[in-house]
């Protein structure tokens, strides 16, 4: 935080090639677990082994949103919600290269939740990347489809007296083809897995529970940011493989993470080609037709 | 055998159908949108033509969705739609306001219905004129041509793409219901006739590139997602290197920017036709569909021997200021036939200043106006002359 805006810092960063370090420094807090995770995207991105001037990364609205305008790549940092569309469009104009979206779950789970459920349905094919912090921080720390029962915000002074979602189930539930979750201090499994995911294709989801300690963090009294993200760790337990909806978030027992799905499915540019071949039978299969009928004693 | 991009002949084709014709004309390749009435037979089209020419149809699970898909195709590299009516103009709003922020090209057809809201979802309206102007927050120019006939959306479809792309912008067609449905002559002409702006790319290196450092014109070259100039937009206030500044000076830099390449470049994007002006003492100023009414209507009025005219405005927005300003000393009154409880009339109220009568000939949506009406206000404004 002591450099001066648009001033080089002395010492290089390993990431350097990566970053657009005129921009630096960045506008996150203290203890706050974006950067952690923007360092394990990066580190990703380039263990991938994806020609840079080949990969683009989309960011919505909100903290983890910003992360658009730190990265050296081509970055779209759109409007609140709609990273998702916009980067479906960008996809199907380019089908080339990667694209990775990196968003916090107000934006892409509530504002954009509907967008979120569609891309995964139709495989589009994206990574992405939602950094849970359990509420809008950007905002001052209002509750979010993610805050925890009973979690304090300021939207919810007394308690959240909301249920949050399971992003994952709900991700694997729409057809994404690879799901994980992890917390910010997993940082080579965290890293793995984005890794693993931009070698997908079609569409893939990882969360990262992500240290708030500004706005939501104050106010449960969860302590400093290093406290909230080694709580978070600490209660974590890892169930590969497991069913998605079994992968809870229970504070009161554990954090489920790891990597949940790992499939394979045509993408929507694969089914668009394939259909517009026009060289399958048509729908209703044959030896359907009539079924109904055949059923009824009609025929 | 691919597929005919460019349908040269003549057809017999509704306004929707046309549309798509002549979008796909201008190298129109992604069509991202959303069902609804009156424009649905544009997404239609566009499913069935674009496929066989290379190009990507989607339907997007709303519009918010579908005006970003295509502000993201663009950033693709390739030219971008969308078609709409009233309710889902609304929604693509906050959207539009993004690619007027990151100088995306793209165009939006609405063929507008009766409002507000749901309205009469099947039947003619012309009550978005001005929220196609002022309906995304914050303040810009925008450009809109207003079709009213079939050929004329084929024809401004054409010079809608061309618009977006010298001035890197969402440009609308402001379509409406009996444009968008009817079936009339549409002719295209040869593809080698059809003149096309390109997308103006990059002249420099990429380590010499800022992304919103204007050409003399006002307008900056646009590097696509994977042409190596690594790219950064935003929809925040932002410099000349595409990077977000909050402060009063770059609001200015780049609200100028976009609002001045638009007036800068007034006579190169505003079109208009004219008919019995010569010696007219009552001008009848008329966009779309409305135009056709108050076509008929001058035309009897000229049978009667009544000196009326017609001013047709092809560009809707920008609006045609300096024009009216003019003519408003020539003339004893202008009416405004529009199918809506005054919009456009407002700015040509503001542009006469008060140097002579402006009427409007209002119409609350659910038909066009009938000549007669348009005539009746002919003769009344001509009696208080």
């Amino acid at each position: 935080m002591g450099a001066k805006r648009g001033r080089k810092p002395a010492l290089r960063h390993p990431q350097d090639d990566l970053l657009r370090t005129d921009r630096i420094p960045h506008i996150w807090c203290s203890g706050c677990g974006i950067g952690t995770v923007f360092s394990c995207v990066l580190s990703a991105i380039k263990k991938s082994g994806h020609p840079l001037d080949d990969v683009a990364m989309v960011s919505g609205i909100g903290c983890t949103g910003r992360m658009a305008g730190y990265v050296k790549l081509d970055s779209y940092h759109t409007t609140h919600g709609r990273a998702i569309p916009f980067a479906t469009g960008l996809r199907l104009a380019r089908p080339q290269g990667k694209i990775l979206v990196c968003s916090g779950d107000g934006d892409l789970l509530a504002i954009g939740g509907n967008h979120f459920i569609h891309a995964a349905r139709r495989n589009i094919d994206i990574t992405v990347v939602c950094v849970n912090n359990f509420n809008y921080g950007m905002t001052g720390g209002q509750l979010a489809p993610s805050t925890p029962f009973n979690a304090r915000t300021t939207t919810s002074p007394i308690g959240c007296p909301e249920e949050p979602f399971n992003f994952c189930h709900m991700a694997a539930a729409s057809g994404a083809v690879y799901v994980a979750r992890w917390t910010a201090l997993h940082i080579r499994r965290l890293t793995d897995s984005i890794s693993e995911a931009l070698q997908k294709r079609g569409f893939s989801f990882v969360e990262v529970l992500s240290p708030c300690p500004t706005s939501f963090g104050r106010r449960n009294k969860m302590g400093k940011g290093l406290d909230i993200v080694k709580y978070y760790h600490d209660k974590s337990v890892i169930r590969n493989n497991i069913d998605p909806k079994e992968a809870t978030l229970d504070f009161s027992t554990n954090l489920v993470v790891g990597k949940f799905v790992d499939i394979e499915r045509p993408t929507f540019l694969d089914n668009y080609q394939l259909i517009n071949k026009r060289e399958l039978p048509a729908w209703p299969a044959s030896t359907d037709k009539g079924a109904g009928k055949k059923a009824a004693g009609l025929v | 055998m691919a597929a005919k991009t460019v349908l040269t002949g003549t057809h017999f084709m509704n306004g929707d159908y046309a549309c798509c014709e002549g979008a796909i004309a201008a190298g129109c390749r992604f069509f991202g949108g959303y069902p609804i009435t009156p424009a649905t037979e544009v997404a239609e089209r566009m499913s069935s033509r674009l496929p066989d020419i290379g190009g990507i149809y989607i339907q997007m699970e709303d519009e918010l969705a579908s005006m970003a898909a295509v502000l993201g195709a663009s950033w693709g590299g390739m030219k971008a739609m969308t078609s709409t009516s009233g309710p889902g103009f609304s929604l693509m709003m906050e959207n539009i306001g993004l690619g007027i922020c990151t100088e995306t090209p793209c165009v939006v057809c609405n063929v507008q219905r009766a409002g507000p809201s749901t309205g009469l979802p099947t039947l003619v309206g012309q009550g978005d004129m001005m929220q196609a102007r002022w309906g995304s927050h914050g303040h810009y120019e925008i450009i809109a041509v207003a079709p009213s006939s079939p050929q004329e959306m084929f024809d401004f479809t054409i010079r809608a793409f061309n618009l977006s792309e010298q001035y890197r912008l969402p440009v609308m067609i402001m379509a409406d219901e009996v444009v968008g449905h009817m079936t009339e002559k549409v002719v295209i002409p040869p593809e080698d006739s059809i003149e096309l702006v390109p997308r103006r790319r990059p002249a420099v290196p990429p380590e010499k590139f800022r992304p919103f450092k204007p050409d003399p014109d006002g307008v900056a070259p646009m590097a696509s997602f994977g042409d190596g100039y690594r790219v950064h937009i935003t929809g925040l206030t932002h410099d000349q290197r595409g990077y977000p500044v909050m402060d009063a000076i770059a609001q200015e830099d780049m609200v100028n920017r976009i609002v001045g390449k638009i007036r800068n470049n007034l006579d190169d994007i505003i079109r208009y036709e004219t008919a019995d002006m010569d010696d007219a003492e009552i001008a009848v100023v008329a966009y779309g569909i409305a135009a056709r009414s108050a076509r008929r209507a001058v035309r009897e009025a000229r049978e009667k021997g009544l000196r009326a005219g017609l001013l047709k405005l092809n560009t809707v927005w920008p609006f045609p200021e300096k024009l009216i300003r003019e003519l408003a000393g020539n003339v004893h009154a202008m009416i405004m036939p529009e199918i809506n409880y005054g919009q456009m009339v407002l700015e040509l109220e503001r542009c006469a200043a008060g140097r002579c009568t402006v009427r409007l000939v209002p119409h609350a949506g659910g038909s066009i106006h009938s000549p007669k009406t348009v005539l009746n206000a002919i003769e009344t404004a001509l009696k208080e002359a």
